[in-house]
């Protein structure tokens, strides 16, 4: 239990630079293994979050533009959504990373893009805002036609229009599938150590730690399952906070009606 | 590949780029491309297999069984699927080598697994020391394609277990009224009808299996993504007659672009294949077709 402590204490904030700068090497014990894979949890947290916040907003813009009438706004917001829905993440990490790369070479501005910390950010920023903003699409297309009449009926245009009637709608009937492309989005930043972006100093995220256990110990049956345990609790984490939203978005409504929250997983991107 | 290819520094502009991209690495790299076709002509239909069989375990009447078929639809859910992969790969192969050590050589004194490491008898190793190079490949990609599999077969259990119950109960009740056994009702009206339910999900799982093709890269199998980044890395004057500085960028639009393109082609089938499977069903959808013909 003594060593334990002193495991976390070490490796506890491993994953940013924290603590003991080797990696255990030999001997490796049940507590290394969930401390450092716990460790690499930070990042995954991380870009999940800030990927989150941000796409939400240009997945909102994207979603009325590609909903737009004027063919100028709408072919741009519908390729977007297609390119980021239509290919690999994985190859999105890659290109991206390479694209940062050589803008490096000639515009040294571009020099944080390339490491994991900003890159790899900006590409799920762009690839969740892609997602969500068909999913925003679909709710926009599914709007009651009764609830933007009542709000021409009350003189609602323009802005106040959309504050009021369209956006809370749009919200509320796009949530059960928001939250499945959230939760979503947390499994997929797991790919950002393996797809170019270099761990740097080992500092890495919580697969990058629980492959690295498998390859020295050979044995995948302890890490994988810590790993999975870590990515069920925040997945449940995720289901709170996102079902606490749903009742709000929702509490206007009689409780029988309401749109219940539930958990399907959208798979691999 | 052409006649002037033999001399590329005198070349240049089209005719280079001609002979460069049919260098021998690159047929590797259009080869890897029907490796992808290959992963996904194996996989999808033995994951439909696997997601078959999953779907009718869960909604078996013995108990053991439904529980196996329900968990192993669950399994993949919450846990990032990138893992699996990882995963199953190295626990597919020991598990194989270690049964098959126990077959082979039953009076083996040691332990299997040995602190870090994983001994077992050489006669059980897979595939065997000594075999040649291509059945090591071969053997690398079968276990990608059965990890592919399992994982897409837990992903389409879960698309068909839906789409059985979403089959209208009226229809199941006629067969039982026209005096069908469970068996009967099941092959010649449930299994019919469920494909309009399960298309919609199955083909979302064909693009998804399409997008994770990329990740044979990390279960160790030299595709695309391997040669990409290969030929796209700078290469010096005097290690190759095609010098060129680092143009991974490129190699990975394009592959972007095959991506993309593959998904266009996908989307454009599938509504063909929804639109003929939608003729004549009791749905919004083959209400419209009949509007619209009528």
């Amino acid at each position: 239990m003594e060593d334990c402590l002193q495991t976390i204490t070490d490796y506890g904030l491993r994953s940013i630079g924290i603590g003991e700068r080797l990696l255990p090497r030999n001997d490796f014990t049940l507590c290394q293994q969930f401390t450092l894979i716990g460790s690499g949890m930070i990042w995954n947290i991380y870009f999940g979050t800030l990927a989150l916040i941000a796409g939400f907003f240009l997945a909102v813009a994207v979603a009325l533009g590609k909903a737009s009438a004027n063919p100028l706004i709408r072919k741009p917001a519908e390729w977007f959504i297609f390119v980021f829905r239509g290919s690999p993440l994985f190859i999105q990490f890659f290109f991206a990373y390479f694209l940062f790369l050589s803008l490096k070479g000639s515009y040294p501005i571009f020099s944080p893009l390339t490491s994991a910390t900003f890159g790899a950010l900006t590409v799920l920023f762009l690839n969740t805002a892609g997602y969500s903003a068909e999913i925003f699409y679909g709710a926009l297309q599914s709007i009651p036609k009764g609830d933007t009449e009542a709000a021409d009926a009350y003189g609602l245009t323009g802005w106040s229009k959309f504050r009021r009637v369209v956006y809370p709608t749009m919200l509320r009937l796009a949530w059960p599938a928001y939250t499945n492309e959230a939760i979503f989005l947390f499994h997929s930043t797991t790919l950002v150590f393996f797809a170019g972006f270099p761990a740097f100093q080992q500092k890495g995220d919580a697969l990058y730690y629980a492959r690295y256990f498998a390859d020295k110990t050979f044995n995948p049956f302890v890490p994988y399952p810590i790993l999975a345990g870590y990515f069920i609790l925040l997945t449940l984490v995720i289901i709170a906070i996102f079902g606490w939203m749903n009742g709000r978005l929702n509490r206007h409504l009689p409780s029988a009606t309401r749109a219940r929250l539930r958990f399907r997983p959208q798979l691999i991107r | 590949m052409f006649g002037n290819c033999a001399d590329p520094g005198a070349l240049d502009g089209l005719a280079w780029l001609g002979c460069y991209l049919t260098t021998g690495k690159h047929m590797s790299l259009y080869g890897s491309l029907g490796t992808v076709l290959l992963l996904l002509a194996i996989t999808a239909p033995t994951a439909l297999l696997f997601g078959f069989g999953g779907a009718t375990a869960a909604r078996s009447h013995v108990a053991p069984l439904r529980w196996f078929g329900k968990t192993y639809i669950a399994i993949v859910r919450g846990v990032p699927d990138i893992a699996f992969f990882l995963f199953f790969v190295i626990a597919l192969d020991q598990g194989f080598e270690y049964i098959r050590h126990h077959v082979l050589c039953p009076e083996w004194p040691d332990t299997v697994r040995q602190g870090n490491d994983f001994v077992v008898c050489a006669q059980a190793k897979l595939p065997l020391g000594n075999s040649p190079q291509w059945v090591h490949e071969t053997y690398g990609f079968l276990l990608a394609v059965l990890t592919f599999a399992i994982v897409f077969g837990a992903f389409a259990g879960n698309v068909l277990f839906g789409a059985m119950r979403a089959v209208p109960r009226a229809q199941l009740e006629t067969a039982e009224a026209y005096g069908m056994t469970r068996g009967q009702v099941t092959r010649r009206v449930l299994i019919p009808q469920m494909w309009v339910y399960a298309l919609p999900g199955l083909s979302n799982l064909w693009m998804v299996l399409i997008k994770a093709t990329p990740l044979l890269f990390l279960l160790g199998v030299e595709d695309i993504v391997y040669w990409s980044r290969e030929l796209g890395g700078a290469k010096q004057p005097q290690f190759t007659d095609y010098p060129h500085p680092d143009w991974r960028m490129w190699y990975f639009g394009a592959l972007l672009v095959f991506y993309l393109c593959f998904t266009k082609v996908s989307e454009i089938v599938m509504d063909r294949l929804m639109a003929r499977l939608t003729l004549g069903q009791a749905t919004a959808g083959g209400e419209a077709q009949r509007r619209a013909g009528a």
